[in-house]
C-alpha cells in the first residue's frame, strides 16, 4: 500500500475523465498526500475481520416480481442531450467496414 | 407570528385551528425568501406558482375532512432528491437543466402526509464537501454571519432553515451532511439509522453511507418528518423491514434522568476549538443536573475512521457517478467527434474539482493491484469501527460528543482538500456504523456563532435518539 507511482492520467482515464495538465499536475500532489494520510490503515491488524459491505445486515431483498405502471417513456427521454424519434443519438459507435 | 417563528408542529396546530392557511403560510415563505435570499443564497430554484398551487390544494384537501399530519407545509427540498417536474442538478453543472420525470420515495411519502414541496436547496456538488462552496452554481452564506459558511453538503437545507426562510428541510447525510451544517446554523439535524428512510430517487453518492433525514428548528419537528419518511420502500432493498415507531408517544415525557450517557474520550481530545469543547462541556453537566449517569467510554478505533471514510465514500461515488456520461442525460459536451470522447469531455465539462478527485482517488481504490490493500482493508476496519460501538452500548444508552471540531468558518479559509476532510472527524464514525445520530443545538460563541452536540445511539433506536434530544432541547432552554 503505497502512493509512489500514482499515475493521475492513467487513473483518469480508467474514470472516463479528460484531464488538463494542470488538474493533473494539482490532483497528483494532493491525492498523494490523501493517500499518504490512508497509510495509517496499515498499522492495523484485520486478519480474520469480517468486511462491513453496508450499514446494516439485511441482505436479498426478494419481492414478487409483478409489472406496475412505469413512467412515461417520454419524461425520461426529454432529458435527452439529443434523440431521434424515441431513441436517443450518438456519435456511430462501429467503424466502417 | 412572523414567519421565522413557525415551526412544523405550530405551524400543522395554526392551520388545524384554522389560524392560517397553507396558502398564506407559503406565501409568507416566499416573502421572506425574496427579501433574505439576496444575502443568504440558501435556494438553487424555487417554483413559487407550483409551491402556491400546492398549497391551495392541501387547503382544499383540508376543507374536504384530511387531517394529514403534515398537511399544507412547505419542505424545502436539497437539490439532489427528485421531485416530478422539478430541476434536479446536485448543484453540478452536469445536471444544469435536468427535469425529474418522477418522485422520489421520500417525496411521494411527504406529499401523501401533506406536505408541500417548496425549493430547492443549494448544496456541495454531489454532496461531496463539508461547506457548500463546493456547489457549481452559488455559495451559501451563513446567516449568523455571512462572511462564513453554512458548513455542507446540506447548506442549503440548514441556512434556509435557520435564516427564516423554510419551515423545515430535507438534507442528505454521508458522512455529516446533515449533522454538520445543522451545528453550523444551529438547527436540529437527524440522519437516522441506515435503512430506515428510502434512498430511492436520491442521486446516490456512497450507497452503503447516504441516509435522507429532515433538518428543522426542534427536535418534536424532526419527529413528525421522520414519521412520515421512515419505513421500508419496495424500491430500495437496502431499507429496513423493521416497524416504524411512533414517534409521538416517544417523545411524550422524554426525560434525561436515569439514561447513561457515554463520553468516548477519542472524541475529547486536543484540536477541538476551546469554545467547542466548553460549549459541550457545559452541555455535559447540564444532562447530569437534568439526572443522566455520565460514563467514560472508548472507541478505540475512532483515529482510523476519516481514512476508511475517504477510501469507501469515493469508490462508491466513482461507481455511482459513471451514470454521467452524457448519453441518456445532463451535459454532453460539443467537443466530441467519438464515443470515448464523448463520455471523457462531457464528464471534465460537467463536474466540478472536488468531484473529479473524488472519481479519481475511489477508481485508484478499487483499481486492479490496489483493491485489497484500499478498499478490502478499509472494509474490514469498518468493521472494528462498527465492534468499538456495540461495545460502548452494552454499558451506555447514548453517546455525547462535539459534533465539528469547530464552529463555522470563513468562505474561502479552508484550501486544501485534507483539512476540509477533518471537519467530519467525529460525524463519519457513526455514518460507517450505520447508526442514528442528531445534532442538537448547546449553544454559541462569544461572537454568536452556534455550536451544537451529537447525541449517536445503537442501530434502530431512532425514537430513544429523538426523545434523549427532546429532553436535552427541554434542559438547555
Amino acid at each position: 500500500m503505497s502512493s509512489e507511482g500514482f499515475d493521475v492520467q492513467y487513473v483518469a482515464r480508467l474514470a472516463h475523465l479528460e484531464l488538463g495538465d494542470d488538474e493533473a499536475r494539482r490532483f497528483s500532489g494532493q491525492l498523494g498526500d490523501i493517500l499518504k494520510y490512508m497509510e495509517k490503515l496499515r498499522q492495523l491488524d484485520v486478519e480474520g475481520v469480517e468486511p462491513t459491505m453496508h450499514g446494516h445486515g439485511r441482505t436479498n431483498a426478494f419481492r414478487e416480481d409483478e409489472p406496475v405502471q412505469s413512467v412515461d417513456q417520454d419524461l425520461f427521454l426529454a432529458n435527452a442531450p439529443e434523440r431521434t424519434g424515441d431513441e436517443y443519438r450518438l456519435p456511430k459507435i462501429v467503424e466502417d467496414a | 407570528m412572523e414567519f421565522k417563528d413557525w415551526t412544523v408542529a405550530s405551524a400543522a396546530e395554526a392551520m388545524r385551528n384554522g389560524e392560517i392557511s397553507s396558502v398564506e403560510l407559503v406565501k409568507a415563505l416566499i416573502a421572506e425568501k425574496n427579501a433574505r435570499d439576496g444575502d443568504i443564497q440558501a435556494y438553487l430554484t424555487f417554483d413559487e406558482d407550483g409551491a402556491i398551487a400546492a398549497a391551495s390544494e392541501a387547503d382544499s384537501r383540508r376543507a374536504a375532512g384530511d387531517t394529514s399530519p403534515l398537511l399544507g407545509i412547505p419542505v424545502a427540498v436539497k437539490d439532489l432528491i427528485n421531485v416530478r417536474g422539478q430541476p434536479c442538478t446536485c448543484a453540478s453543472k452536469i445536471l444544469e437543466g435536468y427535469v425529474s420525470p418522477y418522485d422520489a420515495t421520500v417525496i411521494a411519502r411527504l406529499k401523501a402526509a401533506g406536505a408541500v414541496c417548496a425549493g430547492r436547496v443549494n448544496m456541495d456538488e454531489f454532496a461531496m464537501g463539508s461547506s457548500t462552496e463546493n456547489s457549481a452554481f452559488k455559495t451559501t452564506r451563513n446567516p449568523h454571519d455571512l462572511s462564513r459558511v453554512p458548513g455542507g453538503s446540506s447548506g442549503g437545507s440548514a441556512a434556509a432553515v435557520a435564516g427564516g426562510e423554510a419551515v423545515c428541510a430535507l438534507g442528505t447525510d454521508t458522512g455529516g451532511s446533515i449533522r454538520q451544517p445543522a451545528s453550523f446554523c444551529g438547527i436540529v439535524g437527524f440522519k437516522p439509522t441506515y435503512g430506515r428512510v428510502s434512498r430511492y430517487g436520491v442521486t446516490a453518492f456512497a450507497s452503503s453511507l447516504d441516509q435522507v433525514g429532515p433538518m428543522t428548528k426542534t427536535v418534536e419537528d424532526s419527529a413528525m418528518l421522520a414519521q412520515a419518511l421512515f419505513g421500508a420502500d419496495p424500491h430500495d432493498g437496502t431499507t429496513a423491514l423493521n416497524p416504524v415507531p411512533d414517534f409521538a408517544s416517544a417523545l411524550r415525557g422524554a426525560s434525561l434522568k436515569g439514561l447513561r450517557i457515554g463520553l468516548p474520550r477519542e472524541y475529547f481530545v486536543p484540536g477541538t476549538a476551546p469554545e467547542v469543547t466548553e460549549i459541550v462541556k457545559a452541555a455535559i453537566a447540564k444532562c447530569a443536573d437534568a439526572g443522566a449517569e455520565i460514563v467514560d467510554v472508548s472507541l478505540p478505533h475512532t483515529e482510523y475512521a476519516m481514512a476508511v471514510y475517504y477510501i469507501v465514500a469515493p469508490a462508491e461515488a466513482s461507481a455511482n457517478l459513471a451514470r454521467f456520461d452524457g448519453v441518456r442525460y445532463g451535459h454532453r459536451s460539443e467537443k466530441s467527434d467519438d464515443v470515448m470522447s464523448l463520455y471523457c469531455r462531457s464528464r471534465a465539462e460537467g463536474f466540478g474539482q472536488e468531484v473529479k478527485r473524488r472519481i479519481i482517488l475511489g477508481t485508484y481504490v478499487l483499481s486492479s493491484g490496489y483493491y485489497d490493500a484500499y478498499y478490502g482493508r478499509a472494509q474490514r476496519v469498518r468493521t472494528l469501527i462498527r465492534r468499538d460501538f456495540d461495545e460502548a452500548f452494552g454499558k451506555v444508552d447514548f453517546l455525547l460528543t462535539p459534533v465539528a471540531p469547530t464552529p463555522a468558518f470563513k468562505v474561502g479559509e479552508l484550501q486544501d482538500p485534507l483539512s476540509m476532510y477533518l471537519n467530519d472527524l467525529f460525524t463519519i464514525p457513526a455514518s460507517l456504523a450505520g447508526l442514528p445520530a442528531i445534532s442538537v443545538p448547546a449553544g454559541a460563541t462569544a461572537a454568536g456563532l452556534p455550536v451544537g452536540v451529537q447525541f449517536i445511539a445503537p442501530s434502530f433506536a431512532d425514537a430513544p435518539l429523538l426523545a434523549c434530544a427532546r429532553a436535552f432541547e427541554d434542559t438547555m432552554a
